[in-house]
């Protein structure tokens, strides 16, 4: 059957349409798996929230949003890229909570990625303070604030009496956490640092919807576990050795001697090892990050992986 | 070109140059030789910067409104006018009339940022007194618009075999801002998953991608271009704009003109 000119023309354009289509999208894959990341992309041209407010016209909610995406962008592309540089993290979340003071998912991430050192984060633990004072100065109801302030004094700068105090004020308020009063009791007597620990990452687990904070919360609390087991079984040890007056030369040694009930182990299921020297070990590093017990002499604690692209 | 096509592509850049289009070029000529003296007098080392900033924004932001804006009226204009039934009397196909008033357009826009980039390399030269290895890299800035321009020709000739101008103008600005923001887009479309995850990438990758056209920033600092990139955008852009006009060509094939 022949076909009109005009079905012929049709046929053409259809053809050079999908074409075109499967083309250009095709180009732009290829162009996002070759192309280095622009050194521009990396810059804050605006990073004054003031006159980013006057930019906005008045639509200062939504511009907030988009820069507390480009932050959670930034440190993805930074974790995942396996760089140590989140320079960008602390001005990305200044200008996005002076855009919209409310937005409490910002002020988490700031608490939690801000003040921890490379590669976990930024390294600023100065930075991460002033967030949050910042956040409580415009949301004085909110208990999460506090926690996160007393989790900064308590972290990264010891000061124990700062961080009851910010517990204290945060168990006040009207709508809390169940374990705030015990934290700023526990603050206040700096006593039972594991179990004080452990419920500070118990709490912010609890507290946060946000994926890699919760994630990070699990992974500090399989390692507190390990750094407590650790620290029990060398004390077993040490038991051992002012009974018998030699060191075991296994496991089995203090399981005959019930020191011990079965072969412990790690949270992963690795049995813990026993040193010749007396120490114990975790089998696997790797796999237990920010422990600090169990490693072997001079090592650092193991950092979680780089994430897989796409998360 | 075939000749009717090429006719047409003339007569539309001679009707653009009658409807006194290249008059913005007093506008940019004003604004550039302005901004040029004024960096010289406050000096503070970035004179290059400013005008290379200043320039390229300009001659893309004034080229892709008057792309959307004459774009626009391409097809509805002659119809109002009642000019088109003279044109595709004649043996004049419907697709040759839709290509033909692409490239007048692009032509129009080529002649104008020729005549831009002319004024952008005299201020440069202006504030620096001479012409530097890097300003090359403004060439390729500059090439890159023009690609931006055929992407943003090609859309609003699209919208406008079918939709009103008005609508043409706004669906035609929204692409261009919503592509300048499309590097966003996939990364938002990276950390987002499930059926949002794969519908933001569908999304992120049907928009036209302004953002890698765009080297402005690049090149102001005196950073090179990538060959690849060139290579890239160039393929891209002219799929792209292929798409485009196919589309427009397909809709305006079963366009009812009575």
């Amino acid at each position: 059957m022949k076909m009109s000119a005009s079905g012929r023309v049709n046929l053409v354009a259809l053809a050079v349409l999908f074409f075109s289509l499967a083309g250009a999208m095709a180009t732009l894959y290829v162009m996002d798996r070759t192309r280095r990341r622009p050194v521009a992309e990396d810059e804050l041209y605006i990073s004054s929230p003031r006159v980013l407010r006057r930019m906005s016209l008045g639509y200062t909610g939504l511009l907030a949003d988009i820069y507390w995406t480009r932050a959670v962008q930034y440190f993805g592309d930074q974790h995942h890229g396996g760089s140590g540089d989140f320079r960008l993290l602390a001005p990305l979340l200044e200008v996005t909570t002076q855009l919209d003071p409310k937005l409490l998912p910002a002020y988490e991430f700031g608490a939690n990625f801000l003040a921890p050192k490379p590669p976990s984060g930024a390294g600023l633990p100065g930075a991460a303070l002033s967030l949050m004072k910042y956040g409580i100065e415009h949301n004085p109801d909110q208990w999460r604030l506090y926690y996160n302030l007393g989790f900064l004094y308590y972290t990264e700068f010891k000061d124990y009496a700062k961080a009851a105090q910010a517990f204290r004020q945060g168990a006040a308020l009207p709508v809390t956490n169940e374990f705030m009063p015990i934290l700023a009791a526990r603050m206040a007597q700096h006593a039972g640092e594991f179990d004080t620990a452990r419920m500070l990452w118990v709490t912010t687990y609890q507290s946060t919807k946000e994926a890699r904070i919760r994630q990070n919360a699990v992974e500090h609390l399989l390692a507190l576990q390990v750094d407590e087991e650790v620290t029990q079984l060398e004390h077993v040890v040490e038991r051992y050795r002012q009974q018998t007056g030699r060191l075991p030369e296994s496991m089995s040694d203090l399981e005959r001697a019930e020191f011990i009930h079965g072969t412990p182990a790690d949270p992963k299921g690795n049995p813990y090892q026993l040193m010749p020297d007396g120490r114990i070990e975790v089998q696997n590093p790797k796999i237990l990050y920010f422990i600090t017990k169990g490693l072997p002499p001079g090592a650092s604690p193991p950092q979680p992986p780089r994430e897989k692209s796409g998360g | 070109m075939n000749s009717r096509v090429g006719y047409i592509a003339f007569n539309t850049f001679r009707e653009a140059v009658r409807d006194r289009v290249l008059y913005n070029l007093i506008a940019f000529a004003l604004l550039l030789s302005g901004a040029a003296i004024l960096v010289g007098e406050i000096s503070i080392d970035i004179e290059r910067l400013v005008v290379v900033n200043l320039g390229l924004t300009a001659v893309s932001l004034f080229g892709v409104v008057i792309a959307i804006f004459i774009g626009i009226g391409l097809v509805s204009k002659e119809i109002e006018k009642r000019t088109l039934y003279t044109v595709l009397s004649r043996p004049v196909r419907r697709w040759e009339f839709v290509i033909g008033k692409f490239f007048g357009l692009t032509g129009t826009l080529v002649v104008n940022t020729l005549c831009m980039a002319l004024g952008v390399f005299l201020a440069l030269l202006y504030v620096a007194h001479k012409f530097e290895k890097m300003d090359v890299w403004v060439l390729a800035a500059l090439y890159f618009i023009v690609l931006q321009f055929l992407i943003v020709c090609a859309l609003a000739l699209f919208f406008s075999s079918f939709s009103t101008p008005l609508m043409s103008a706004v669906f035609t600005f929204a692409l261009f801002v919503i592509g300048s923001l499309a590097e966003d887009l996939r990364g938002f479309a990276r950390i987002t998953r499930g059926l949002g995850g794969a519908l933001a990438t569908g999304i992120a990758y049907l928009v036209p991608n302004f953002s890698a056209l765009n080297v402005i920033g690049q090149v102001a600092h005196g950073d090179p271009v990538p060959g690849r990139l060139i290579l890239y955008n160039t393929v891209y852009a002219l799929l792209y704009s292929a798409m485009a006009i196919s589309g427009a060509v397909l809709i305006f094939q079963r366009r009812n003109l009575k």
